[in-house]
């Protein structure tokens, strides 16, 4: 291949980086704030500390960052394709023995399923700090306390499933980039359809995902 | 005048490519309606025709980039519209296009543009791509500079020529160019002209070109066809165009207002 075209999407899911952060760290402190209001009526103080690493690992991480990068990612991955496309780009390629399929979709998929796991990790930890924070500075909480009832609450299996979830939502976000793209017709205005397309389809799956994959791992 | 044959039957050999009744539509706009069309090897064909007659339509039919509703092509005398996904590719692998807008990697250099095909057809080594891009580039008249750029960066007439670049890097057997001098001065729209024509003749490639231009469609074409309607109406020796008899090639050659074709200017 003349060049590894995996890089631009790479590199915006790199620049999701920030946008998945900032949501992480505010989520987290919501979710304390939120927690500590509705909970400190039934007592039990290390429920702030188990909610918010659990929601957080479990489902925010994933679905947010999920949601996040579908705007970004998936939406430059449909305007990059849908623009190969209107401009005979995706022509050209087969045309040079190459298939537009593999040569787009494979390294892009790649990508997703790499970096958006990774984004998730990143999401995890700072969503956990966010709680961390409003936890000790304003709800009074001691900081060692606070740590380890994060850490008794944390199971693997709760930060692997978002995982497991993170990965799925980083396909479904290329597949539906690089569908949309691909079957974009119409010049700059197809290019446009083709791209909100991508975000909603991406966003409906990735919460329609977040369910049955939820379903899989914990209702036993 | 020696125009209008399309009698001239043609001898036991096959031609390169050979089209019998092709026909596509685009919803109820039937845009190619039963072309017929032989182009014999080494030679080459110029299609002319109004805007929007389905020039470039006719063009990715061949290629397969479009299904045709019916009819057949074939090349080298195997019907393409039958061929399972890896013959396609093989076959597509021995033609090599101009698109009439460039059509080219926007996010690759030029000279990743140009050594492309050679790449993906490992024709050559990453080291020996860049000589190879060069040295193609060199030929349409751009310096190696210019392989460092993007395709955004040149201006349409350079786009133009390292699309046309493109297309020959791997000396394909068959050759189409859409409008390939449209858009070029006229100096370097004569020098692509020879371009082509060398391409054709040291190759040995068949080629079709889509011209608005007489001029250029005399230097490039052995042979030229209209087409009209979806239809070839006339084809004959590209070096009768301006003199084919045809009443309808005639008011096209000569850019006449008055005369069988009526533009369509509604709207
Ligand atoms: N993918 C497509 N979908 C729908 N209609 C199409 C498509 N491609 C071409 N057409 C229609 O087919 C007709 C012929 O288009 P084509 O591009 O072949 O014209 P052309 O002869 O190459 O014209 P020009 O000289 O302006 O390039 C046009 O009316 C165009 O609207
Ligand atoms: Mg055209």
């Amino acid at each position: 291949m003349a060049a590894c075209s995996c890089a631009p999407s790479l590199r915006s899911a790199n620049f999701s980086l920030p946008v998945v952060a900032l949501t992480a760290i505010f989520t987290g402190m919501v979710l304390a704030l939120q927690s500590s209001t509705g909970l400190s009526r039934f007592s039990a103080d290390s429920a702030v500390a188990s909610l918010v690493v659990l929601s957080v690992t479990r489902e925010l991480g994933p679905v947010l960052a999920g949601l996040m990068v579908a705007g970004r990612v998936g939406a430059s991955i449909a305007a990059e394709i849908g623009t190969m496309r209107v401009t005979d780009q995706i022509d050209a390629l087969s045309t040079l023995s190459t298939n537009p399929m593999k040569y787009l979709v494979a390294p892009r998929l790649l990508a997703g399923l790499i970096a958006v796991p990774l984004l998730v990790v990143v999401a995890d930890i700072l969503g956990v700090l966010g709680g961390f924070i409003i936890a000790t500075a304003k709800l009074g909480f001691s900081a060692e306390s606070y740590l380890n009832n994060t850490l008794t609450f944390m199971q693997t299996e709760d930060v692997i499933s978002g995982l497991a979830k993170a990965a799925v939502f980083g396909v479904l976000i290329t597949l539906m980039g690089c569908y949309q793209g691909y079957n974009s017709k119409g010049g700059a205005q197809g290019v446009g359809a083709a791209t909100t397309s991508a975000v909603v389809a991406a966003s409906v799956l990735i919460l329609a995902f977040d369910y049955v994959l939820t379903e899989l791992f914990f209702s036993r | 005048m020696s125009g209008s044959e399309g009698s001239k039957t043609m001898s036991a050999s096959v031609p390169k490519i050979r089209l019998r009744g092709v026909s596509k539509s685009f919803g109820d706009k039937k845009v190619l309606d039963g072309i017929d069309l032989d182009i014999e090897t080494g030679t080459s064909m110029v299609v002319i025709g109004g805007s929007g007659s389905g020039k470039s339509v006719l063009i990715k039919c061949i290629l397969g980039l479009i299904e045709p509703d019916s009819g057949t092509i074939e090349i080298d005398g195997k019907n393409i519209l039958t061929q399972d996904r890896a013959e396609r590719e093989a076959m597509r692998s021995r033609i090599g296009m101009l698109f009439q807008n460039g059509a080219l990697f926007d996010s690759l250099t030029v000279w990743e543009n140009v050594a492309f095909g050679l790449l993906a057809q490992n024709k050559c080594t990453r080291a020996e791509a860049r000589p190879r891009a060069d040295t193609v580039l060199a030929a349409v008249g751009l310096d190696a500079t210019v392989g460092d750029l993007s395709p955004a960066e040149l201006s349409g007439g350079m786009q133009k020529r390292v699309g046309l670049a493109r297309a020959i890097a791997a000396q394909p057997e068959i050759l189409f160019f859409d409008e390939p001098t449209t858009g070029l001065d006229p100096i370097m729209g004569a020098v692509i002209d020879g371009l082509i024509v060398d391409c054709v003749k040291k190759l040995g490639s068949t080629a079709i070109a889509i011209t608005h231009d007489m001029l250029s469609a005399q230097r490039i074409g052995d042979r030229a066809a209209m087409l009209y309607k979806g239809a070839i109406v006339w084809q004959g020796a590209a070096d009768t165009l301006l003199n084919s008899g045809n009443a309808m090639v005639d008011q096209f050659t000569h850019g006449r207002r008055e005369g069988p074709i009526q533009m369509e200017l509604r709207r």
